[in-house]
């Protein structure tokens, strides 16, 4: 019934988006700002936005979420925000006593031209800011990229904000890791500490938004990456950013501000992007890849090698960001499998060319992100040439019923499964976790609608 | 009491005592408060979304329309239009030169494309600031393509999640009265107004009305369609749910067509009982009253047992409760009551101050009341009163969860019906469910209340 609006006869739409693959701004920034320990998150317009990131969120990772709102009223939408901020400002310090606020916009206050740099220092002249606090922003407009971009000029703004630039520089390693799972976070780390590489991963979400059932409701969980570690990032060697459209603007801005050289790589999601990862953890530190990472590695490849007849020549159909798309593109095509089909409602010729080097062996391959980019699209192409598998975050339920296909949740959001706080997707382990997943898809699949005489115990 | 209030917020939270609590109410929020409230449009959006025949458009960048995608579990017995995601997803250029051309082109794309029995345009906060002509837009377009399409004044910044409700209102009052019925109306005829049909709800209320002998003319909006609506002007009565959200408009169609409401609630035995007697009283209709009492006797004779075994179990409980309209929280004080708990702390997002004298009237002495209240004082509420139950929303739960205490969803995110007597065995079910979990026995609780030792090893100590 639901899906019965989908037609299969496609036609270029040029003003009307029909079930987005996207959100705004403001999320991604609350996200990422998440990642500091003892950060609260401000959103600097209505209180809807507030609400709506808060809900979202919280649908994805079941944890409570804390955000200040400006609360703006017909007056400050006509007069500017700066009363409402500066108010804020003042009541999250006395009130909920964070180290640190991290403003973001919403499209309301962008177009009302609230200059935030203003705001601020305006606040720190009146000595709204207690001694030894910090109050950092970023520029987050709605219409204006996705909620990717959000989140990339919240690192940014991050870096903008707290890194001291030293000309001395240490062992350590800065990694941005991306717009990933507060559990990739954490495998991320895992995986520099069994190298015996130091790193300050930031932002880092592991133990604010998986933190653990103690009995007690924490404003700030004790996970996030410390503000002093953020401040010394500008004494580190170099950065690894990962992701391209998440990490790359971040790390740019803290080599020109502190002079610290930065490699932008592809998510560490699937096998040779794991790779590149490992090694040039390795080429940055001098340090040898250990045998027990080269162990995961090797039951990753024992695992594909096993299982190869199932993987071959499946169609699959991505859609989300464009970093786990180009990852896991990259995998799927390494394991033989063909993604047929990606879409990404996150604009920008960038994608497109990242996205068609990694496809260059799946000629039939569709593309399209930006504009139109939509779920109603997705399922259109389905519906002309089916697919074996969906790859995707919540969104792509309706579709998965409507046209009776496997269907495995990554990505953001997943408002109906849980795991991904939990379980890792990044690295040879969280490779394994992704083929478990692919895999038992296909074959519970298969079990359910095969003619029974072709159930087949052993696979 | 407790130093985890904003000092602004003081006069919001009061203490009752001797049945009376004096609170202020009805003001936006404190700028930097960590608010549970929302805004305008989604006050307007969730009011009008169960209208399942009609398309609704989000004017504005994607971000409004994706977090308003099917995130409400209100279910239609036909279309299901409702249940999709249209926005004219505004970008950088649109917010310069304006949305207006775009608009007027994604209307007709859409109305081409689904052929809705009316469209609806939900103006957020940007086009409210950009000056796009909407209301031109809309007029122009409905006589283009020959159906009502219907602006809603929803820009965020323009008030709370309530002012959404009353551009909700005057959305449908532009619907409302533009068509007549083929026939004559049957003479107990009812709108329902407030009931957003989650979890199938409205449909237990439809099966009791039908029992009574009183026949709906259009539900506004749960299971809702736009051609019902246009004559919903021919009901003898407006039965008004929800009284932050609907009320407004009971008034108008009051004012405007001469139908009278009566505001009642279907949760919790005494309210829903006294909804189908307040009906049957309305239409002075000895034949409606006696099926009432028949209907009433027959489920509360079925329901009281099964209460029982739950109220046994879980009596000397205490519950918070915080929901976004305050009949809900009334209507809880009361079916918690039912089953042995107690309600120490309880308010609401958007309540007024009779409601607030409400809540004070029904609790003990020394129940917390609360407006527009913040996680802070909640979780300190809560422990401070020893809580082992919260009534919520999707931002409450995890940090109910988090103090270990039980959770029940009373708001879009249900999954079982909670109206009428059917959905207060659910209710007691769910609540049950989640207070004697045995997840508590693993952690320590932050409420203060000792949690019935459980020895490790499933018994084996």
């Amino acid at each position: 019934m639901l899906l019965r609006h989908t037609t299969k006869e496609i036609k270029e739409r040029e003003a009307l988006t029909v079930n987005p693959a996207k959100t705004c701004q403001p999320i991604g920034a609350m996200y990422a700002a998440l990642g500091i320990h003892g950060c609260l998150p401000h959103s600097h317009g209505s209180q809807g936005c507030c609400s709506y990131h808060r809900s979202t969120l919280t649908r994805h990772y079941k944890e409570p979420v804390m955000a200040g709102t400006s609360s703006f009223t017909e007056g400050a939408s006509v007069f500017g925000g700066q009363a409402n901020l500066l108010a804020a400002i003042d009541t999250l310090f006395t009130v909920y006593n964070p180290d640190l606020i991290a403003v973001h916009t919403t499209c309301l206050s962008e177009t009302i031209g609230d200059d935030l740099n203003q705001i601020i220092g305006k606040a720190k002249e009146e000595g709204k800011i207690p001694e030894g606090r910090r109050v950092i922003y970023a520029n987050t407009p709605s219409y204006v990229g996705s909620h990717v971009t959000g989140f990339s000029n919240m690192v940014e703004g991050i870096v903008r904000g707290l890194p001291e630039k030293s000309a001395a520089k240490n062992d350590t390693l800065n990694i941005i890791p991306g717009w990933v799972e507060p559990s990739d976070m954490r495998e991320i780390k895992r995986m520099a500490k069994e190298m015996g590489v130091p790193v300050t991963v930031f932002p880092d979400t592991s133990g604010v938004l998986d933190s653990t059932m103690t009995g007690h409701a924490e404003m700030y969980p004790k996970g996030g990456t410390p503000v002093a570690d953020v401040v010394a990032s500008g004494a580190s060697k170099h950065t690894l950013a990962l992701g391209h459209f998440a990490s790359e603007a971040g790390a740019k801005a803290l080599e020109v501000k502190c002079g610290v050289p930065y490699t932008a790589l592809s998510l560490p999601i699937g096998i040779s992007a794991t790779d590149r990862f490992v090694q040039a953890l390795s080429d940055l530190s001098g340090k040898p890849v250990p045998e027990s990472l080269a162990d995961e590695r090797g039951r990753l490849v024992d695992f594909i090698t096993d299982m190869q007849q199932y993987f071959w020549g499946k169609r699959v159909a991505l859609w989300g960001d464009p970093d786990q798309l180009v990852s896991l593109a990259e995998f799927l095509t390494d394991i033989d499998m063909r993604p047929v089909y990606v879409v990404s409602g996150t604009p920008g010729k960038a994608f497109d060319e990242r996205i068609s080097k990694v496809l260059k062996g799946v000629p039939e391959a569709k593309v399209k992100n930006g504009a139109s980019a939509d779920m109603f699209l997705m399922h259109q192409w389905i519906k002309n040439e089916k697919v074996d598998l969906l790859m995707g975050n919540t969104y792509g339920k309706y579709i998965a019923r409507d046209e009776a296909t496997p269907f495995v949740r990554v990505g953001f959001p997943i408002l109906d499964r849980v795991g991904h706080s939990y379980m890792p997707t990044v690295g040879y382990a969280g490779a394994i976790r992704l083929l478990e997943k692919i895999l038992n898809a296909l074959l519970d699949h298969k079990d359910a609608t095969c003619p029974e005489t072709q159930l087949e115990l052993v696979e | 009491m407790s130093t985890a209030i904003l000092d602004k917020r003081r006069r919001q939270v009061a203490t009752v005592t001797d049945g009376k609590a004096a609170i202020d109410c009805a003001k936006p929020s404190l700028a930097g408060a960590v608010s549970q409230r929302a805004c305008v449009f989604c006050g307007s959006r969730v009011v009008l979304y169960p209208i399942v025949d009609a398309v609704h458009l989000v004017h504005g960048p994607a971000g409004c329309a994706a977090y308003t995608w099917d995130i409400r579990g209100t279910v239609s017995s036909g279309p299901e239009l409702h249940r999709l995601s249209f926005t004219t997803d505004l970008r950088e250029k649109d917010v310069i030169f304006g949305g207006a051309e775009k608009l007027e082109r994604a209307l007709r794309e859409l109305i081409a494309r689904y052929a809705p029995r009316a469209a609806f345009v939900y103006a957020t906060c940007i086009v409210g600031v950009i000056g796009d002509d909407v209301d031109s837009v809309c007029r122009k377009i409905a006589a283009e393509c020959g159906i009502p399409v219907v602006p809603v004044r929803s820009e965020g910044f323009r008030g709370s999640k309530k002012d959404g409700y009353a551009a909700a209102c005057d959305a449908l009052a532009q619907l409302i009265g533009t068509l007549e019925p083929d026939g004559p109306v049957p003479p107990f005829s009812i709108n329902i107004l407030g009931d957003f049909n989650l979890a199938g709800e409205l449909w237990i209320l439809e099966e009791y009305y039908r029992r009574m002998g009183v026949h709906i003319l259009a539900r506004i909006t749960g299971d809702g369609r736009v051609d019902d609506i246009r004559k919903a002007h021919h009901a003898k009565l407006n039965v008004v749910q929800c009284s932050g959200s609907m009320t407004y408009l009971a008034r108008h169609m009051e004012a405007t067509y001469g139908v009278p409401f009566k505001q009642i609630s279907y949760f919790g035995i005494e309210d829903m009982s006294a909804a189908l007697y307040d009906v049957a009283a309305f239409f002075k209709e000895p034949a409606l009253h006696a099926k009432a009492s028949e209907l009433v006797r027959e489920e509360v004779t079925r329901l009281l047992p099964m209460l029982e075994f739950y109220r046994e179990r879980l009596s000397g409980r205490k519950a918070v409760i915080y929901v976004g309209g305050a009949f809900k929280t009334i209507s809880l004080i009361k079916a918690l009551r039912l089953i042995g708990i107690e309600t120490v702390v309880c308010g609401s997002q958007t309540g007024r101050p009779e409601d607030y004298e409400t809540m004070a009237g029904l609790c003990n002495p020394g129940t917390i009341i609360v407006d527009d209240s913040n996680p802070v004082e909640l979780s300190t509420f809560a422990r401070e009163r020893g809580a082992d139950l919260f009534i919520g929303g999707v931002k409450e739960r995890p940090i109910a969860f988090k103090m270990g205490m039980a959770f029940c969803d009373h708001n879009h995110e249900r999954k079982l019906p909670l109206a009428g007597y059917e959905g207060m065995k659910n209710f007691a079910e769910e609540v049950y469910g989640s207070v004697m979990t045995p997840v508590w026995s693993f952690v320590r609780r932050d409420t203060g209340r000792a949690v019935s030792p459980k020895p490790p090893m499933g018994g084996v100590s």
